[in-house]
């Protein structure tokens, strides 16, 4: 894990060419995405207990440079699929905090209508595939993503993101044998912090100090670690496998250190008892990535400490208004259970109308 | 009197007491030992029987339900716990393909003793890829023993007699009932000194002379509630008939509901598509198709995958309302 967050290093990367070419109101809005994205959550959390939702919430809490220095690099034809885990990546490609909001209660105003649920989020118009329940059965359509990308001639790629857990399922592993074997433009982000609901990585994988990422050894691909606490090291390893993605179309298996603060989900009962109670404090002091670019762009004297508590400020407004927008929302209606299920149906075609569809 | 205790209990009384009955019972799953188990089915057997009867499996479900299978060969008897049997499709090959069909393809040379368990069902706001509620589909496959208990009484005798079959037997559960209690003996108040429910064997959960309301799981429980409002509101007297295992099936029980009710209604929280009631109701139609008064009826979930939207998901599942409604319908 993260636990060598050396300040000569995070100097190096911030003078890597992709973070140089950041201005100051670049910078701003980064540390605004994650401190968004924070604020969504922290509230979301608040209306869970409030009884306003149901299932799972998996929190992001902890993790949010991930996606924020991932996703802030991408391009037009740059693609972007998850796990469950995904209200982060969600607010970073662009959707709105309402219909995220909106999503979790249930309401027909949400991103999937109140189909999908926290773990289900969907938005294709910014080249974002969900929002997947099944652990690593994201990572072949990753793949697929990406191998479509390479079909159709664009320069683009496809991100996908899996945590430390999902790197033991079967499917991952088909997965980066055919991303190398056929030259497919997939940049695999291993998200690990460290545990699998209640498993310690040193219980659920083989071979452990070496790594997860070395995994990639083995098909002959190319990989990389990752510091996530440091937001301007994610850009920048995460800029040469894009570059390898859209200059070579050949595959990266990234491996980025990071924490959650919360539990699994909100369902999960031990989530202080699997990890000490001072691991995770230590995680939350020392090594929280949005204190850390806090103190980076106080440090390089872009922002102070009032400038900060503003966007928290911005943020927390953003979210307060998202809930009430998912509150005054309606549910779907019952009839709508059976709409979305099948495209020609949906659209009334032909085919559509021949035979029977449903057999309630 | 009687104790009761919650339908979780008694399934850890019923491993409990397998893992003390047949050193080769061995329990593997996601967080099943050390977390206590994802719905802490396996809470405390860990602390109890240590790790090599209690194992902690990675997030690989083809991987180690295979290796079950694999090891069953060799007389191991491993409980494997699906901490959502919708993540069975992610092993589908191995239940499909090996347990099922080693047996048959050896010619009768080797059996696969295994249990894979977990909770199958709806109605937590979970969301499609967490609902799945496959019965019907692995039940289609000759070679397999498909389960699915009701209640807690249920639970404990049928996932000892499961363990104990030479058979692969997948045994279903329902997260919604896990909490909830009903009363199941002490072994030292039964006769044999121990709860075994034969596979194979439906009960009648509530005798009755108009109707047959025949389900298996949570949809048993459903139509009880049903049973009581038909009763009082309508002084219509409903059997319900409780399957308890799918395949193998009790079909005499069935058959003779019927001859006596000669209405029937299959309740099931599954989709309707070749569904186990599209089976029942095939079966009565042909065996005692000259007892029925009416056609024979079946309520499922709405066709759909499972919808998040948790107030909307209560109306996609069977209630006791709709099967007021149809048994009215017929009656
Ligand atoms: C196939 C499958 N098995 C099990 C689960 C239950 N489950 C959901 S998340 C999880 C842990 C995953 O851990 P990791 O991959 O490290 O991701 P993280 O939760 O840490 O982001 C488990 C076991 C699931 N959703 N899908
Ligand atoms: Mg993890």
């Amino acid at each position: 894990m993260a636990t060598k967050t050396k300040k000569a290093e995070t100097k190096s990367f911030a003078d890597d060419p992709i973070n140089k070419s950041l201005s100051k109101d670049d910078k701003i809005d980064l540390l605004r995405q994650m401190v968004r994205v924070r604020r969504f959550e922290q509230i979301a959390l608040t209306e869970y207990q409030n009884d306003k939702m149901g299932g799972f919430l998996h929190l992001y809490i902890g993790q949010e440079s991930v996606a924020c220095g991932t996703i802030s690099i991408l391009g037009e034809h740059d693609h972007v699929i998850t796990a469950y885990r995904d209200h982060g990546h969600a607010l970073n490609v662009g959707m709105g905090m309402n219909e995220c909001m909106a999503e979790l209660f249930g309401k027909a105003t949400g991103c999937s209508k109140g189909k999908g649920g926290s773990m289900h989020y969907f938005a294709p118009d910014k080249n974002y595939w969900g929002g997947h329940g099944i652990v690593a059965g994201q990572t072949p359509l990753g793949a697929g993503l990406a191998y479509g990308v390479k079909y159709l001639g664009q320069k683009g790629s496809c991100l996908c993101y899996l945590g430390d857990g999902a790197i033991n399922q079967g499917a991952f592993h088909e997965s980066l044998n055919l991303a190398e074997l056929w030259d497919l433009p997939v940049i695999y982000v291993i998200e690990n912090n460290g545990y699998s609901m209640g498993t310690s990585q040193e219980r659920s994988s083989a071979h452990p100090k070496a790594g997860l990422a070395l995994r990639a050894e083995g098909y002959g691909m190319a990989w990389d670690q990752i510091n996530g606490v440091d937001l301007y090291e994610v850009r920048a390893k995460t800029k040469k496998a894009l570059d390898r993605a859209h200059n070579e179309s050949k595959p990266t298996l990234l491996e980025i250190f990071t924490y959650r603060h919360k539990g699994h989900s909100i369902a999960d009962a031990n989530a202080d008892k699997y990890r000490t109670k001072e691991e995770i404090q230590r995680y939350m002091q020392e090594h929280d990535p949005i204190t850390n670019f806090k103190e980076v762009l106080i440090t390089e004297g872009i922002i102070e400490e009032a400038d900060y508590k503003n966007l928290v400020k911005e943020a927390t407004k953003e979210a307060m208004e998202a809930v009430k927008f998912a509150d005054e929302s309606p549910y779907p209606d019952v009839s709508e259970i059976t709409d979305d299920v099948y495209w020609e149906v949906d659209n009334n075609t032909e085919a559509g109308r021949t035979g029977k569809h449903f057999f309630h | 009197m009687t104790r009761k205790i919650s339908f979780r209990d008694a399934l850890k009384e019923g491993l409990d007491e397998e893992l003390a009955h047949d050193d080769n019972v061995v329990i593997i799953g996601e967080e099943v030992a050390q977390y206590n188990g994802a719905y802490k089915v396996t809470e405390g057997l860990w602390k109890k029987w240590g790790d090599k009867r209690v194992v902690d499996a990675p997030i690989s479900e083809a991987g180690f339900i295979g290796m079950g299978i694999g090891a069953s060969m060799l007389g191991i008897r491993p409980v494997m716990e699906l901490m959502f049997y919708s993540f069975a499709y992610v092993a589908f090959d191995q239940m499909m393909n090996n347990a099922a069909t080693c047996r048959y393809m050896s010619g009768g040379l080797i059996n696969v003793p295994i249990v894979v368990r977990g909770p199958a069902n709806g109605g937590t706001s979970v969301g499609a890829t967490h609902s799945h509620t496959p019965e019907n589909i692995f039940a289609n496959m000759p070679g397999l023993k498909v389960v699915s208990p009701s209640n807690a009484y249920d639970a404990k005798g049928l996932i000892k007699t499961a363990i104990r079959d030479n058979d692969p037997v997948y045994f279903m559960e329902s997260t919604v009932l896990y909490g909830q209690e009903w009363e199941v003996p002490e072994n030292s108040d039964l006769e044999d000194g121990e709860l075994l429910i034969p596979l194979g064997k439906a009960d009648i959960k509530r005798e009755g002379t108009d109707i047959s309301l025949i389900g298996h799981g949570r949809a048993v429980i459903t139509s009880l509630e049903a049973a009581k409002i038909l009763e009082e509101e309508h002084g219509i007297s409903a059997e319900v008939v409780d399957l308890r295992s799918i395949r193998p099936l009790d079909e005499d029980t069935i058959l003779d509901s019927v001859r006596k009710t000669h209405r029937a209604i299959y309740i099931e929280e599954n989709k309707p598509f070749c569904g186990v009631g599209a089976q029942i109701a095939s079966t009565i139609q042909e065996r005692v198709f000259d007892y029925l008064d009416a056609p024979v009826l079946r309520i499922t979930s709405v066709d759909a995958p499972a919808i998040y939207s948790p107030p909307v998901e209560k109306e996609q599942l069977p209630t006791a309302a709709d099967i007021v409604e149809k048994t009215l319908s017929i009656c």
